[in-house]
Parts: structure tokens; C-alpha cells; sequence
């Protein structure tokens, strides 16, 4: 889904689902992640997602923290998760 | 439970393609082609990159300032920074996501005019610059000063649009524009470098286009 918030554009986490897929090897998007800042508790896929960005953050639906970012280079991705209850991404 | 299946730290598709994203591919003349650092494409129009809400800070209520290894920290009001020497900037400016865009035209004040204003610690050797909503990226401070950078409040004769970083944002042009932080509210100096928002997970702590200095590493 996409939400025009003023000159924004936001999508939401489900956006994200493959990506987060690939990461995590499941399906992400009904996972509850806790805001860090706030405590507002949402189902990654409800997560406020910029992916006009070099990489893609996911940010509190409340607070706007950042909660999880992800950048893909050609070799390998990171991901930062700072929201708790969500799982840290796996290595390899 | 989750499985994990070996995919944590790999290559995978990029999964967004928008043309507001990479820009509308412009073919380089010839005169231009030289202007444009390895593996880029020229735009004509001015991609809008954000990895978070549009800050909206009223002007009343903005601030710039100067902190970290410096004798006194310095800040301006957004009417004492308008009274700045400033001057107009024409430059190209290379976007990490592989659009460049030529003879951009900015109006604001040189970083050395800033930094003229405070007296820098024997050990200030690295810059943080900090913005509204929390970014942050980093710049050797050597490659900030003597006319390398600017923190620039106009674009193209008009306010700097929001969506552009207005009211004000830094220009480092010769580096790629993630360095040039939107929103910017101050430069803090250190004597040690810290990753940035972008530079900690996995963009490359110099960012240089001639060089394609685009991922740690690179």
C-alpha cells in the first residue's frame, strides 16, 4: 500500500516481505517488533518502509524511530535491527 | 519458529525500481560524458531520496551550530545565518544510486566561512554532520574546508524545497550526495572517524564517484 504523507512516500512493511523473506528465510510480516523509542508494538508489516533510499528502513508507525534498516551491495546485505521481540537477521 | 536458510548475508534482487528513484535517463553529450564519474547516468530532473519523514522544523525554531573539538561552540539563528557571507554555487553532484546531475546551482555559505567562526582543537580531524530526524554521515574535516563544501539554503534561485533538505542542507559535492546531508542542523568535530547513518551498514566511509567508492570495501 502506498500513503502520501505530505511530500512523502511511505509504504508499509509488506512491501518489504521479500526482501525480508530472503533475509530471514520466512515470512517476516507478521512478526510483532517493539518500538525501542516509544514501545508501540506492530506487526513488521505494518511498519512505516522508505525504499527511496540507498537502502531500506523501516521506521515506528507512532514515533518514526528507525527499526530495522537493510542495505544490499552487490556482495552481500546488512541489516540492522534495532526494534526488540523482532529476531536479529541470521548470518551466514 | 523461523527458519533461517542461509540467505542472511547474500546477494539478492533489488527489489524497488521507481523512476522518481533513479531519474530520468538524459544521454551525455559528448562535453559532458568526462563530467560524469564511472558507472552513472545523467538526469535532468532532481531524484528525491529519503529515508524517513520530511523533517518540517519552523525557521523560528532552527538553529545551526558548531560543536565537538572546538574552543567555543558557535550557533546561528536562521536569520543570523542568513546574514553569513554567502555565495552561489554551480556544481555537479553524483548520487550513490547512480544518477549524476550537472550544474546544479545552490546559494549558501562555505563551510570555511562557518568554521572561521570557531577556533578547531589541535586534534580535529574528522567531521560529523547531524540533521533533523536523526541522520548522520561523516566527511574528513580536510575535505570540507577550502571551498569544498557549503551549507546551501537555495536551489535554483528559489528556498530550498523541503524534499531537498531545505531550509538547509550541506553540498560536498565532489563526494557522493548521501554526504550531503539534508536537513542538516550542525557540524561536529572530532578527532576520531564514526560511521554515519549510511557509512555503519555497509556504504563505503569516503564515498568518492570517481573512484566508485560506493560499498565498504569498494
Amino acid at each position: 500500500m502506498t500513503e502520501a504523507k505530505g511530500d512523502d512516500l511511505v509504504l508499509d512493511g509488506n512491501a518489504v516481505a521479500g526482501t525480508l523473506a530472503e533475509i530471514y528465510g520466512d515470512d517476516m510480516t507478521t512478526v510483532l517488533a517493539e518500538c525501542a523509542n516509544c514501545g508501540k508494538v506492530d506487526h513488521v508489516g505494518g511498519l512505516l518502509a522508505y525504499v527511496r533510499a540507498p537502502g531500506i528502513v523501516l521506521r515506528c508507525t507512532a514515533c518514526q524511530t528507525v527499526m530495522v534498516r537493510i542495505v544490499q551491495t552487490p556482495n552481500r546485505t546488512f541489516v540492522d535491527v534495532r526494534a526488540k521481540r523482532m529476531p536479529a537477521a541470521p548470518r551466514t | 519458529m523461523m527458519l533461517a536458510r542461509g540467505l542472511g548475508f547474500c546477494s539478492v534482487p533489488d527489489p524497488f525500481v521507481a523512476r522518481g528513484f533513479v531519474g530520468r535517463r538524459e544521454p551525455a553529450g559528448s562535453a559532458q560524458a568526462g563530467r560524469i564519474p564511472p558507472g552513472q547516468h545523467l538526469v535532468k530532473d532532481f531524484p528525491v531520496l529519503s529515508a524517513g519523514p520530511t523533517p518540517r522544523t519552523p525557521l523560528q525554531k532552527w538553529s545551526f551550530r558548531i560543536e565537538g573539538l572546538v574552543k567555543e561552540p558557535a550557533s546561528w539563528s536562521w536569520t543570523d545565518f542568513l546574514k553569513l557571507p554567502a555565495q552561489d554555487f554551480v556544481k555537479d553532484i553524483s548520487c550513490v544510486t547512480k544518477w549524476t546531475k550537472l550544474d546544479t546551482r545552490w546559494r549558501g555559505v562555505s563551510v570555511d566561512v562557518l568554521l572561521e567562526q570557531v577556533e578547531l582543537d589541535r586534534r580535529a580531524a574528522f567531521v560529523t554532520a547531524f540533521s533533523d530526524g536523526g541522520y548522520t554521515t561523516n566527511v574528513p574535516l580536510p575535505e570540507l574546508i577550502n571551498g569544498q563544501s557549503f551549507v546551501a539554503y537555495e536551489y535554483d534561485g528559489k528556498p530550498l524545497a523541503p524534499e531537498h533538505g531545505g531550509p538547509a542542507r550541506l553540498v560536498v559535492p565532489h563526494l557522493y550526495f548521501w554526504k550531503s546531508a539534508k536537513w542538516v542542523r550542525g557540524l561536529r568535530v572530532m578527532e576520531r572517524d564514526e560511521p554515519g547513518f549510511w557509512e555503519s551498514l555497509g556504504y563505503n566511509n569516503h564515498g568518492d564517484p570517481w573512484k566508485e567508492e560506493r560499498y565498504t570495501g569498494d
